[in-house]
Order: C-alpha cells, then sequence, then structure tokens
C-alpha cells in the first residue's frame, strides 16, 4: 500500500496523540538547547563540537572559572620547569564560537524537567545535557586527608594553588630529605600521572638536592608505562627512586597533616615534603544529578556517552566510566567530540552511528626522555574496549634520540591540545 | 537569469538551514587531538584538513605494516581497517 502525504501526516497526528513518537526534534523556530556543564578539556571541546556539527544548536558552558588551568605538564611546573601561567586558559575563544558561557556553578539537575539550577537561584533548560566535571577529591576516603589536610599534604592533582604549593613545598625543603607521594587504587585521573610526578620530581632533586630520596607508596602491583619508567629510573635516577608496591606495603591507611605522615599495613613513613594523590571521584554535579553509581563513576552508553542512570544526560570525560579509556586530556577531546556528534544526530532525530576513539598519552621522565601509550577503542559488551592488535607503549628498546623525539612531540601535543581547545 | 540566481541563492539557503557538517567516520574525530584541526594552531604534527585522500590512505597503511616508523602512529594504525581508513582519509581530504 502506497501512503500518501495526507496519509502519513494522519498517521504522525494520531501517533503523537498517543504519545507513540519521540520526542521530535525542534524545528527552526526554536533551536534544540544544549547545556553543557565544566569547561575543561572534555567539556569545552563538547561546546565547540556542538557549534560546529550543527550551527542551529544554542550551546551553553556552564564554567564557574574564567580560567582554565590544565592538569598535563602540571608536573613540570612542580619540578620547576615550567611557570603555571603556560598551564592557563580562558573562554574568549569559545566565546566566539557563539557559545553562551555562564560564569556560575551548576547546582542541582531536574532531568524530569530538563533543567539545571545555577549558584544564585537561575535555571537553565535544556533538551540535552553534557557533564563534564572531571573529578573530585574523594574527601574522608583516607582516614587524616581533608581539606585542611591537604594545605600540608597537598594532592596537586587539580592543577592551580595545589601545583604552586607542592613546587614550594619541594624548594623550601633542605637537602637531604625525604619527599614522599602516595599513589591511589584504580581508577583515577590520569593513571601515568603519579610516575611522571615521581621522575620530574628526582629530575630536580638530583640537580639541586642531590642527598634526597623519593618514596612512591603505590596502592596498587602495577602501573601504566611501569617498564618504561623503571628502566628510565634506573637508568637517569639510580637509587634516587624507590617504588613500593601494594604487595610490599605501599598502600597508605591513614595520614597525620600535623607531621606529615603516611600510614601503611607495615610502618609509618616521615616526610620533609609529602604528595598525597587521594581517591577520586566524579565531580560533584554528577552525584547531584544521579548519573553518578556506588562507585562515585558514570556509568554510560559506548556510542553516545549517555548516562546509563538518567535520560538525555551526557556524561564525558574523567567523570565516566568508558571502559578500557583512561582519564586522560587526550580521551576527554576524544570522547568530547563523539559525544557532540551523537548529540547533534539525536536533537535532529536520527541515530547516531558506532564510534571508535583514539587516546595517546605522553609521559616525561626528563625534559629530554619522553614515553607514551596509545590505544584505539570502540563499543563492545555495552563498553569502550580496546581493539586488539593495536596500541601499547613506546618500544622498551628505543635509543635516546626517540625518547628526545617523544618529549618533543609531548610539547607539540600540549600546543596542540590546548589550542584546539581553548585557542 | 535573474530567476536562476534567485533560485539558486534559495537552494544555498535552504541547504544551509537543514544540512549539518558531514559527521567524522569513525575515528576521524581523534585525530585532531594531536594534528590540529584549526590553522591557528601551529604544531609539527601535520594538519590533514584538505589533504590528499590517498596520500593520508597510503600512510597510514604504511604505518600499519611497519613500512614507514612512526613514534604513535604504527600503534594506532593496526586499530583501524582499510575500509575505515579510506573513510577518515575521504574525511579529512574534504574539511576545509
Amino acid at each position: 500500500m502506497k501512503t500518501g502525504r495526507r496519509e502519513f501526516l494522519k498517521l504522525g497526528v494520531a501517533a503523537a496523540a498517543t504519545g507513540l513518537l519521540p520526542r521530535p526534534a525542534r524545528g527552526q523556530g526554536a533551536a534544540s538547547r544544549v547545556v553543557v556543564v565544566g569547561g575543561g578539556f572534555a567539556g569545552a571541546s563538547c561546546a565547540r563540537a556542538l557549534r560546529q556539527a550543527d550551527p542551529r544548536i544554542a550551546v551553553t558552558l556552564v564554567e564557574a572559572n574564567a580560567t582554565f588551568t590544565a592538569c598535563p605538564f602540571s608536573n613540570e611546573v612542580i619540578a620547576g620547569l615550567r611557570e603555571l601561567s603556560a598551564q592557563q586558559f580562558t573562554y574568549e575563544r569559545v566565546a566566539a564560537d557563539g557559545i553562551s558561557i555562564v560564569p556560575s556553578a551548576a547546582t542541582a539537575v531536574d532531568v524530569a524537567g530538563r533543567s539545571v539550577a545555577l549558584a544564585g537561584g537561575a535555571r537553565l533548560a535544556y533538551d540535552r545535557l553534557v557533564l563534564a566535571p572531571g573529578i573530585d577529591i574523594r574527601w574522608g576516603a583516607l582516614p587524616g586527608y581533608d581539606e585542611a589536610a591537604a594545605a600540608q599534604m597537598p594532592h596537586a592533582w587539580r592543577a592551580g594553588e595545589q601545583t604552586v604549593l607542592l613546587r614550594r613545598q619541594l624548594e623550601a625543603m633542605a637537602d637531604g630529605g625525604v619527599v614522599v607521594i602516595s599513589a591511589p587504587a584504580n581508577p583515577f585521573r590520569c593513571p601515568p600521572g603519579p610516575y611522571e610526578r615521581a621522575s620530574l620530581i628526582a629530575h630536580y632533586l638530583k640537580a639541586k638536592k642531590p642527598r634526597s630520596k623519593l618514596l612512591l607508596l603505590d596502592a596498587k602491583d602495577a602501573f601504566s608505562k611501569q617498564k618504561l619508567f623503571q628502566a628510565a629510573w634506573a637508568d637517569l635516577y639510580p637509587g634516587l627512586i624507590e617504588w613500593v608496591p601494594l604487595s610490599k606495603g605501599g598502600n597508605v591507611t591513614a595520614v597525620d597533616a600535623a607531621t606529615r605522615t603516611f600510614v601503611t599495613d607495615f610502618g609509618r613513613h616521615q616526610a620533609a615534603v609529602a604528595n598525597v594523590i587521594p581517591p577520586q571521584k566524579a565531580g560533584r554535579i554528577a552525584e547531584l544529578a544521579g548519573v553518578a553509581d556506588k562507585t562515585g563513576w558514570c556509568p554510560i552508553d559506548p556510542i553516545t556517552f549517555e548516562s546509563r542512570l538518567q535520560p538525555a544526560v551526557h556524561v564525558i570525560g574523567d567523570s565516566a566510566i568508558a571502559g578500557a579509556m583512561p582519564k586522560s586530556a587526550f580521551a576527554a577531546n576524544a570522547q568530547a567530540k563523539t559525544c557532540a556528534a551523537a548529540v547533534a544526530r539525536l536533537l535532529a532525530g536520527g541515530a547516531p552511528s558506532t564510534p571508535k576513539l583514539i587516546n595517546t598519552c605522553y609521559s616525561l621522565v626528563a625534559p629530554d626522555y619522553g614515553i607514551s601509550i596509545a590505544g584505539v577503542y570502540a563499543p563492545a559488551g555495552g563498553q569502550l574496549a580496546e581493539v586488539p592488535g593495536a596500541g601499547g607503549v613506546s618500544p622498551a628498546d628505543a635509543p635516546r634520540s626517540t625518547r628526545a623525539a617523544e618529549a618533543a612531540l609531548a610539547q607539540a601535543w600540549f600546543r596542540t591540545i590546548t589550542g584546539e581547545v581553548f585557542g | 537569469m535573474r530567476r536562476a540566481v534567485a533560485a539558486a541563492i534559495a537552494c544555498l539557503s535552504v541547504g544551509a538551514a537543514v544540512v549539518s557538517a558531514e559527521p567524522p567516520p569513525p575515528g576521524a574525530a581523534s585525530c585532531s587531538g594531536c594534528h590540529p584541526a584549526s590553522p591557528r594552531v601551529a604544531s609539527p604534527v601535520p594538519r590533514l584538513a584538505g589533504r590528499d585522500q590517498a596520500s593520508i590512505v597510503r600512510a597510514m597503511q604504511e604505518f600499519r605494516s611497519g613500512a614507514r616508523t612512526g613514534t604513535v602512529m604504527d600503534r594506532i594504525a593496526k586499530g583501524f581497517t582499510d575500509e575505515e581508513i579510506q573513510a577518515i582519509a575521504a574525511w579529512l581530504a574534504a574539511q576545509p
């Protein structure tokens, strides 16, 4: 049977009346509204990619800070190799794409009513919401570690004042002091980050305070790029870094900020400079929106990044449970662009296509010694899984020229990603 | 003639209002994590937008086979099929 236009319209009206049709895409008179919460690598990328995917979408970016401070390369700031200002970016170019920047904090999400409440009481209505709040510290998860303790034993895991505080403490430390870093169990932001930090602090100590030592207490028995890091430590910093894995008593069970002491099942370690990389969870708005599960992170659909727990709310970046993808700036940017394409398609009434995503993470063991890990990911079994046969780390037997090339590529990557997202 | 121009303009404006940018094929959106999409970004890593499709395909296939040495592209190219590489290269070549 051939269905004429009139019959088709009648069918449509009947279906709409009985609620069978999905929420229609908004017509040209009323643009679709997407609110993005969080202006980091994930959120700012997504806002811009949405405008690029479909300029008819009205995009609002909610970000309380006027300046973004990037975490990648902040370990160089701690080691005195770079200034914090090199990590800082503003939103002028993002706004110039026609994105409305709201300098406020999101305080609640009305999922049924599809609106976001802002500090001060205003509300933003949305058709689709993208949450990119990054991480929050899980205060209270490590006995003795609260916000006051972080002023004595900085985490420096959200870049900014904490980064500078840790650097100042290292600069003030007498030669011969013991620096202690504690690394958490998985998952956490930037899996190779604690080991890059240990490396670059060792680089600083070797040059400036050569009688000092670095103790790395780990809640794990294995870590990202482990063989490459350990080989480089033996080569560049012999005897300087001691890594204590979980099975050798590395798990920190409590800290005492007044005496800068780490307590483990095997003993106590007093530090001259103490860096606690604490347990983490998705940024607070994820919890308030009801998109975080009991792990503290946000389960998502691997095609659209839509929350498994709430409709029309997408979660990208460090706060999402992205399967095999690590919590990295590269991954956040890749997820943001994938999510933006899916959201644009959904708003236009279409079906999103199955994506493939890439991650690449560089770590510096020294300013001229870089190593990397890469991966390719695709949806499989309801999660983002690694594509077999692809990815992996830098070769173990590479010459120093390759390490120097990767260090230069790491610098280039930072300029590119920050230029793409904020420039 | 004037009518034809008017019709063409009408077509163009309708096109602009309705058609969105072609979404990137699987994998393509990730490239700009290292290869700048924006012409404002200066990087030693080459910009791929507008490059010849065949040369992008050839580079990816050579990275994948090991005929060409890379630092990370050799590891990344192994995650893509010939069809995916063709689609990514076509999309990149079509970018302004």
